[in-house]
């Protein structure tokens, strides 16, 4: 099976700061992979080079067959099958939840807006946020915006989902209503790289864990693996400090 | 003192006929002065530096010489290298215009600046164009935040509209000055032009206000 994503030395720095070191990893379909790490580890960083909202200096990104940091690739395109949903939501807050879901189908797919409509409401349904179609989405609490922002991402059928801290900016009663909308999606089969410091959902949901420090991947593995017998020193305590609260 | 209400009334036409092309300038150096700013605003926004470099030098030039000494080149200079002959009208609208722009171009680039990067992200990550992410998520919401800098730089530009005076074009400022030739008075012209001028920038101001509330 050829993987999804397949990333080859992938580095990147800011000024004299290196946040990515010659990074490689391979994403199957719908294979879940969570990475952690503590801040300024280079994970949030490493997901926006996916999609190229962060530019990579070196190395090789592909989706599917197709070569990212090609001058020829259409980015918008590839943009528009991957998923992604951001730490702060951002919602646009001048349109309605509804027309949230609908603008990038409409513009990008070039659905017709009935058609859009009916797969926006059906989403939201999935998200549980039907009720809220017709609202802007600063009435929204955190949890339900994270949650249509999910929705938004979901309407236009994307094959890989990466998700950037989804749950740091929320409350933490909002935590697991958003968790179990992604635990639903990966069920579903849908393939998900997750940046989060949540690592009870890195256990259940991950298919693999990955661990970076200082901008390489030191180690992976699956989660009873990584979390049960970590192998490197680094992981060992970065785990104990975050376990143990 | 005396204050002779019948001269007034006597330039009242010429005075609503200068107020008329008061007008007509200002809309006319408003609208092409918006259009040329979102160009240059875009432009200095760029990464390209053949983009930025030169929009940068156009607003400061235009922001840091006098809009007096703008009119004369414009109408003495550059108006004949492209009509053959000077045009008063044209050199007015073409003067203030190219001024606005500079400032209309600052503007935008506020406005758009002020949108989190958030919302641009989150319209490439759906797959939208820089083009479709400016159009329908930044610009929506950064116009509703630039309407209180358009009204300022609209209110400035009729007043400074007046200064096109000096090249005899013949709007309000202009008649006022003939009426002070004619008669050697100043409270009387003067003091009409300023009203006028006012009641103007007033109008706009509310104008401007019940957009904003609406909006």
């Amino acid at each position: 099976m050829n993987p999804m994503i397949r990333v080859r030395g992938l580095s990147k720095s800011y000024g004299s700061h290196t946040v990515l070191h010659q990074v490689d990893v391979d994403i199957m379909p719908q294979e879940v992979v969570v990475v952690i790490g503590p801040s300024g580890s280079g994970k949030s960083t490493f997901l926006r080079c996916l999609n190229l909202l962060e530019k990579p200096e070196h190395g090789e990104i592909w989706v599917e067959n197709v070569q990212l940091l090609d001058k020829r690739t259409d980015i918008p395109k590839i943009r528009a099958e991957m998923g992604m949903v951001f730490q702060q939501f951002n919602l646009f807050p001048h349109m309605k939840v509804v027309d949230n879901i609908t603008l990038a189908p409409i513009r990008v797919l070039g659905k017709s807006p009935e058609q859009a409509r009916g797969k926006a409401l059906e989403l939201l349904g999935k998200v549980g946020l039907e009720a809220k179609a017709n609202a802007y989405p600063t009435s929204l609490s955190g949890g339900q915006a994270q949650r249509v922002a999910i929705a938004r991402a979901l309407a236009m059928e994307p094959k890989i989902m990466l998700f950037d801290e989804p749950t740091s900016a929320l409350d933490p009663e909002m935590v697991g209503e958003v968790l179990a909308v992604m635990k639903t999606l990966a069920q579903e089969g849908m393939t998900m790289v997750v940046v989060t410091h949540e690592m009870g959902f890195a256990r259940e949901v991950g298919d693999r864990i990955l661990f970076m420090d200082e901008g390489r991947i030191v180690e992976q593995g699956k989660p009873d693996e990584l979390f049960g017998a970590p192998q490197h020193e680094r992981t060992r305590s970065f785990l104990s400090k975050v376990l143990s609260h | 003192m005396d204050f002779r209400f019948d001269i007034i009334i006597e330039y009242l036409p010429l005075f609503l006929k200068g107020t008329l092309m008061t007008i007509g300038i200002s809309l006319a150096a408003i609208v092409i002065g918006s259009i040329l700013g979102l160009v240059i605003g875009l432009g200095r926004m760029s990464h390209r530096t053949y983009f930025s470099w030169p929009t940068a030098a156009y607003i400061n030039f235009f922001r840091g010489t006098p809009l007096l000494v703008q009119v004369y080149l414009v109408h003495f200079a550059v108006i004949p290298v492209f009509l053959g002959r000077t045009d008063v009208i044209t050199a007015a609208i073409a003067a203030l215009s190219l001024n606005s722009a500079a400032y209309t171009a600052e503007i935008y680039r506020a406005g758009i600046q002020s949108v989190d990067k958030g919302q641009r992200e989150a319209s490439y990550s759906l797959g939208m164009t820089h083009f479709q992410a400016m159009r329908h998520v930044v610009l929506p919401q950064a116009i509703k935040r630039m309407i209180p800098a358009f009204g300022n730089e609209f209110i400035v530009l009729i007043k400074d509209s007046s200064l096109v005076s000096v090249i005899a074009a013949p709007e309000l400022m202009y008649w006022g000055k003939v009426m002070v030739t004619q008669y050697a008075r100043f409270w009387e012209p003067y003091v009409t032009a300023a009203v006028i001028y006012f009641i103007l920038t007033y109008s706009l101001n509310k104008l401007l206000a019940y957009i904003e509330r609406k909006m």
